[in-house]
């Protein structure tokens, strides 16, 4: 498969590992805040190529690991109204809320549906009148532009029975807070797709205001690895920059369609994350003008106040402060089947990962 | 993050196209991209074209690892 | 143990192993290891049982539909066995409103399938629930056959020895991905057929040649990573599996990178994985080749005395990580 396998090649990636282990000149943190690399890391069993110098810590880059407990009280209060039909990416599906899941609530009969995209969504509140269509959109920067697309669609053919919840949210804020408030690092794996659509130039304040270096990486092996061989650069010169290794798919400019698209139909908002409480500016809610297909402001709900479990610690693991082994839930009251935090959830959570990848 | 993954445009009616992956076909939104043509690749997320792939620079990354030096094994 | 059944426990991987063992093995005292089929030993011969339910949605699907899945999959967990299949019995539970022309053409596959594979169809059951009350047709299948004197190992590989070599008779993940691709709401198409097969004439033509087949399963809900779990647990000894070695398809390649599923996990209808002895690997590889059915077949890996009861993958680019059984349905991802 083009444009995959070329950047699988064994040879290539040994030839890499190579470079890496004669580069470094001391010891390296680098934090990636994108599920999907910690996803691909781990697949590729990165880290055993990687000398010992070189410590990857995985940051808040899932967006199902850091959607707030209340978002999916939500969704579960919504799914257990008459006539409503819930739409979601699979991701959700194990989410925990506060006392159940949509998982669980799907065996009690709930009507919740798994789509891979936004339209199929809208294909389905086309084909039943009769229902209430409430897509969850999650995601970041790659994924919401596609939502705002479905929504204007919607709007377009004037479809009164489809409405979003949106848990959608933006990087750089939260990358802002873990620098200040988390484990030292040396320097970013930036996230590929997020970078596809906003373009390099929202990173450029990781360099200027914190000195920090950063390359913005795809997601095959040979990518990872040449970004951190870019990193190791930067820091062996001290000349952090923002840096493009995925440029088959990133400018510093990035999509400029999907950018006016997505703040076309949304706009920045303050957002609850799961391990972080609030963050300013953080999250993406419905403009006034596409308020009829805000769930929120169309159907209000009220859901519990709910307390996190006090021996949870995926906030510290969000912020690369922990590791999944200092959780003394990790492994005995949370597994992939019963999780605690979102962190075990998703498949690429921190925790997810390393049960899976990693030996006991 | 997020799952995309590079797609060969096959055919394309309107806003939508048919799209590759090793010869599974998927539905991809056009809405975000433009001059998207047959032959093409396009980064396929959530149903959605994100980007045009550009062949270009794929082949330079490549060109750039290709031509590293090998060290000899130690 | 969870305390609401859930389509998880339905699935083969981590929660449908718990349930079986903590509740029903536990409760009937079923012997152990648990094989793909019971061998039981009476007035001289070695007698293989099996049973097994087909709920597959859709009922109809490229390469095949309910009906033939049922005698393929009977067929299939007798012969893994060791045993040559022979008779087979069909319950079938039918919902109220279920065309007979659609049970024309399933009970009719039925029939073919049995011929092709030699095994005759002699009892049965009939039940019709009102409508609701069941998804369309649920078969429930009971199968036994005979197992010839020195085979009795194969279903609980107790000759498995360091060294072994483990091989698969072809790529994986065909039928998964038929079946989502006939369910038709994840907006995807795909030339990619069930391998639904019965493949008793295959392994018959490698039992009857070689004497180091050490161990046979076959390879159907939780797929080839579930089996692999199943073997480091069953013989304590480390499995090393090389990825790149693993035949799959590109459109089922392709198919997993999009949705973000793993080709190791996922379901087959017509695979089965051999572990091999040392000196015989390469003629039962060679018998398999030959063969319609077992023409891409795969060296995968081999059986290790390091890592005991862990499965070591070496991956694509040259890393290892440790596979792991999987858990609960796969649900098809956009993070």
């Amino acid at each position: 498969m083009k444009y995959i396998e070329e950047y699988r090649d064994k040879g290539l990636i040994l030839k890499l590992s190579d470079h890496i282990k004669k580069s470094v000149t001391g010891n390296y943190a680098f934090m990636e805040v994108c599920g999907g690399h910690t996803s691909a890391i781990h697949r590729f069993g990165i880290p055993s190529l990687l000398p010992s110098e070189i410590s990857l810590l995985s940051g808040p880059g899932c967006p199902v690991c850091v959607t707030a407990t209340d978002f999916i009280d939500k969704a579960i209060v919504y799914s257990q109204r008459e006539n409503v039909t819930i739409v979601t990416f699979g991701d959700l599906l194990r989410v925990p809320g506060s006392s159940s899941s949509l998982e669980k609530e799907k065996t009690r009969g709930a009507d919740i549906r798994i789509v891979f995209s936004g339209l199929e969504a809208l294909n389905i509140a086309r084909k039943e009148p009769e229902k209430t269509v409430i897509f969850l959109g999650i995601g970041f920067e790659t994924t919401a532009p596609g939502t705002a697309a479905t929504v204007r669609t919607a709007k377009e053919e004037g479809l009164k029975n489809f409405l979003l919840l949106s848990a959608h949210k933006v990087m750089p804020p939260v990358m802002d807070a873990i620098v200040r408030e988390g484990i030292k690092i040396d320097g970013f794996i930036c996230p590929g797709h997020v970078a596809t659509i906003t373009g390099s130039h929202i990173f450029n304040f990781l360099p200027e205001k914190y000195k920090l270096g950063c390359v913005i990486a795809g997601f095959e092996p040979t990518d990872l690895l040449q970004s951190i061989l870019m990193l190791i650069s930067q820091m062996n010169s001290k000349s952090p920059d923002v840096e493009i290794q995925y440029s088959r798919a990133v400018t510093a400019d990035g999509n400029l369609i999907a950018q006016h698209q997505l703040y076309e139909v949304f706009e920045s908002c303050d957002a609850n994350w799961r391990g972080f409480g609030n963050i300013s500016a953080s999250g993406l809610r419905l403009k006034k003008e596409y308020e009829d297909f805000d769930a929120v402001k169309r159907i209000p709900v009220t859901i519990q106040e709910n307390t996190d479990n006090p021996s949870c610690i995926c906030g510290d693991i969000l912020r690369g402060l922990k590791k999944p082994d200092n959780c003394s839930l990790f492994r005995r009251a949370c597994t992939p089947e019963n999780p605690v935090g979102a962190c075990m959830v998703s498949s690429e959570g921190a925790c997810n990962s390393y049960f899976k990848y990693h030996s006991q | 993050m997020c799952l995309s993954v590079p797609a060969l445009v096959v055919s394309i009616d309107g806003q939508m196209a048919d799209v590759s992956v090793g010869g599974a076909i998927f539905k991809a939104g056009l809405h975000m991209v433009e001059n998207v043509k047959e032959g093409d690749y396009i980064l396929l997320h959530a149903g959605f074209a994100i980007q045009k792939i550009s062949e270009e620079e794929a082949l330079e990354t490549l060109n750039l690892l290709n031509e590293m030096k090998n060290y000899e094994n130690e | 143990m969870s305390d609401i059944v859930t389509l998880n426990h339905g699935s083969g991987g981590k929660q449908a192993h718990e349930l079986i063992m903590n509740l029903f093995v536990k409760m009937f005292g079923m012997p152990h290891p648990l094989t793909d089929s019971a061998l039981l030993v009476e007035q001289g011969c070695t007698i293989a049982f099996t049973t097994d339910s087909y709920v597959v949605d859709p009922l109809f699907f490229p390469g095949g539909n309910i009906g033939k899945l049922a005698v393929c999959g009977t067929v299939n967990d007798l012969s893994v066995s060791g045993a040559v299949p022979k008779y087979i019995s069909a319950s079938f539970i039918i919902e109220e409103g279920f065309t007979v022309k659609d049970l024309e053409r399933i009970t009719g596959s039925m029939a073919d399938e049995a011929d092709r594979a030699g095994v005759k169809i002699v009892t049965g059951d009939t039940k019709v629930v009102g409508w609701g009350k069941c998804d369309k047709l649920f078969i429930t299948t009971a199968g036994m056959g005979f197992i010839k004197p020195g085979f009795e190992h194969i279903s609980t590989g107790k000759k498995i020895r360091p060294g072994d070599k483990v091989i698969v008779n072809g790529p994986l993940g065909d039928h998964a991905i038929a079946v989502l691709g006939a369910r038709n709401n994840l907006s995807f198409s795909s030339t990619v057929v069930s391998d639904c097969a019965s493949l008793n004439h295959l392994i018959q033509s490698v039992l009857s040649e070689c004497i180091q087949v050490h161990f046979m399963r076959d390879l159907t809900r939780g797929g080839l990573s579930a089996v692999l779990y199943e073997l480091a647990q069953l013989s304590g000894m480390g499995i090393t599996i090389d990825e790149a070695s693993v035949p799959v398809d590109d459109p089922v390649r392709g198919l997993c990178e999009v949705l973000g599923f793993d080709p190791l996990n996922l379901a087959n209808e017509g695979k089965i994985l051999i572990v091999a002895g040392t000196e015989e690997h390469e003629k039962i590889l060679d018998i398999l080749h030959s063969q319609p059915l077992g023409r891409k077949s795969g060296l995968i890996g081999e059986i290790t005395d390091v890592n005991k009861g862990d499965v070591i993958l070496n991956t694509f680019s040259g890393g290892k990580r440790i596979l792991d059984i999987p858990s609960g349905v796969q649900l098809p991802r956009i993070c």
